[in-house]
């Protein structure tokens, strides 16, 4: 039972890491119809960016939100690419983003080199019901939730945030009102940074992460948003939860190797149920 | 005030609006007529900045509004909401003058824009426009699909707006019994081009005009 608990917290913050994602690829496909590959790219560029600072004595606090604002800088530069040219189709920015991934790899190696890295997180642990849990696991899960919170507020409350949601919905009206709606999209992109930096942030502690970790992480990502069809948040988030307690789960009772194909599974079985119904992704974009 | 001088928009190849030229002066209420294709709503969205001519000038003095054609609210968000992103270039996010104006608007104020009827959403992108507080009202289609008595209602606005305001408005409309009755001059145009414009009384007593867009006799 403790070891159930155990892999419970631990699969919960795994699967919050994986819903931070999967909010910044459904942010950035809602406001641009574009389906963001770099997403995992943020995570690891944040990561890799507090593993150093903390190394240099940066003190923390200071060094994560340092590198959650690089990613949230790396996101704007990835709009950029992707959406800056008038007339760029979803399609083709989402090729963009493929590239800004790869040239991140490149990026990554010359400056941090190609083995993982870790950071220090908070080191101590409690006990909850009789299972031993780290208290970065339980950080990284109020880290979310409060991440969570605020955007739903920032997309319900404010002015901007439902001009951001305008433009999703309609983004000609939008721009009949005077909405500059490639600015929007490269707000929505930089939010994209901003919420894969966290991810990248809190995730560190818990796994080494490097060059290479951003495809794990858009794997899951995307599995989590496809089952909100790419525009529902919060279905997401239950998807990335789902997702996370199953792979722990499949690790920790002796499947590990097979981390990986429990996404794509899900992922495949989700799509096809989708596809059976009448709401595809297509159709909801037009 | 409009002031449109030997305007050409394409959409690649396709010649959409083909030498236009066409004012509208302070105050003015002034008809748009034509066939399907004809590219009205092409100069519509022209004047409104989201197209880039080809060649010609646009001059608008005062801020446009304009209401597009279909209806083109924001399904996901409220009626308030709705309302309240109209006023992104006039800062002004206070709705309840609009509410003034339309009473049903008020009372729909919290339900999503997506559930509303064609005719109450096209009330909300009436409301959207107004919020612009502004100069200049282009007007997309008022009347397409809408019962007569909103149709009549939402043009008697139009005309209020005009005397007490000096709102200027150009309104393109299919229905040109409506148009000649709120506006005194008219344009044609007819496959890109503009093939009649006056007074909306002697375009009444123009044969093709009457022809074409009163149901006169054809000749
Ligand atoms: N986005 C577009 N891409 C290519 N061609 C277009 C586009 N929009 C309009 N056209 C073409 O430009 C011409 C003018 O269209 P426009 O919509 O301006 O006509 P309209 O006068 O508003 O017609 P309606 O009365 O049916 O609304 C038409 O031949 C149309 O096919
Ligand atoms: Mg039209």
């Amino acid at each position: 039972m403790s070891a159930f608990i155990g892999y419970l917290l631990n699969g919960l913050a795994v699967g919050c890491a994986i819903a931070l994602i999967a909010s910044g690829l459904v942010t950035i496909y809602r406001v641009t119809g574009v389906v963001n590959f770099a997403q995992g790219t943020f995570a690891v560029v944040a990561g890799l960016c507090t593993s150093s600072l903390l190394g240099l004595g940066v003190p923390h606090g200071v060094s994560e939100v340092a590198a959650v604002l690089v990613a949230a800088l790396a996101g704007l530069l990835t709009g950029l690419a992707a959406t800056g040219k008038r007339d760029t189709t979803p399609l083709s920015s989402l090729i963009v983003t493929l590239g800004v991934g790869v040239l991140a790899y490149a990026v990554e190696i010359v400056l941090w080199g190609d083995q993982p890295r870790s950071a220090p997180g908070l080191a101590s642990s409690v006990t909850i019901a009789g299972a031993r849990v780290q208290t970065q696991h339980l950080l990284v899960i109020a880290v979310t939730a409060a991440t969570f919170v605020l955007l739903v507020l920032f997309f319900g409350r404010t002015y901007l945030g439902k001009a951001l949601t305008a433009c999703a919905s309609n983004p000609f009206a939008a721009r009949v009102i005077g909405i500059d709606t490639r600015l929007m999209g490269l707000l929505a992109f930089a939010l994209g940074g901003l919420l894969g930096g966290i991810a990248g942030v809190l995730v560190t502690p818990l796994r080494p992460i490097s060059f290479d970790t951003d495809v794990t992480l858009i794997v899951n990502g995307f599995a989590a948003a496809v089952f909100g069809a790419l525009t529902r948040p919060g279905v997401a988030l239950g998807g990335a939860l789902l997702l996370g307690v199953a792979e722990t789960m499949a690790a920790g009772y002796g499947y590990g190797s097979h981390q990986l194909e429990v996404a794509l599974g899900l992922m495949l079985v989700v799509m096809v149920v989708q596809a059976g119904r009448r709401s595809t992704i297509h159709q909801e974009t037009v | 005030m409009i002031d449109v001088r030997d305007l050409v928009v394409s959409y690649g190849a396709a010649t959409a609006l083909d030498h236009v030229t066409l004012s509208v002066r302070r105050g003015e209420m002034v008809a748009l007529l034509g066939p399907n294709g004809a590219g009205k709503s092409t100069l519509a969205n022209t004047l409104a900045g989201l197209l880039t001519p080809a060649s010609g000038t646009v001059r608008i003095d005062g801020r446009l509004a304009l209401i597009p054609e279909g209806r083109q609210v924001f399904p996901d968000l409220s009626v308030a909401d709705n309302l309240a992103l109209g006023g992104w270039r006039s800062r002004q996010r206070d709705p309840s003058f609009v509410y003034q104006l339309l009473p049903q608007l008020a009372e729909l104020s919290g339900r999503r824009a997506g559930v509303l009827s064609g005719g109450e959403q096209q009330m909300v992108a009436f409301g959207q426009a107004l919020m612009a507080r502004p100069d200049v009202l282009v007007v997309d289609e008022l009347s397409l699909g809408l019962a007569p008595l909103l149709t009549a209602r939402l043009a008697e606005h139009l005309a209020e707006l005009n005397r007490t305001h000096g709102l200027t408005v150009l309104l393109i409309e299919q229905n040109a019994r409506l148009a000649f009755e709120l506006c005194r001059r008219a344009y044609v145009l007819e496959s890109a081009r503009v093939v009649a414009e006056g007074e909306c009384a002697e375009l009444a007593d123009d044969p093709r005009v009457a022809g074409a867009y009163l149901g006169g006799a054809i000749t």
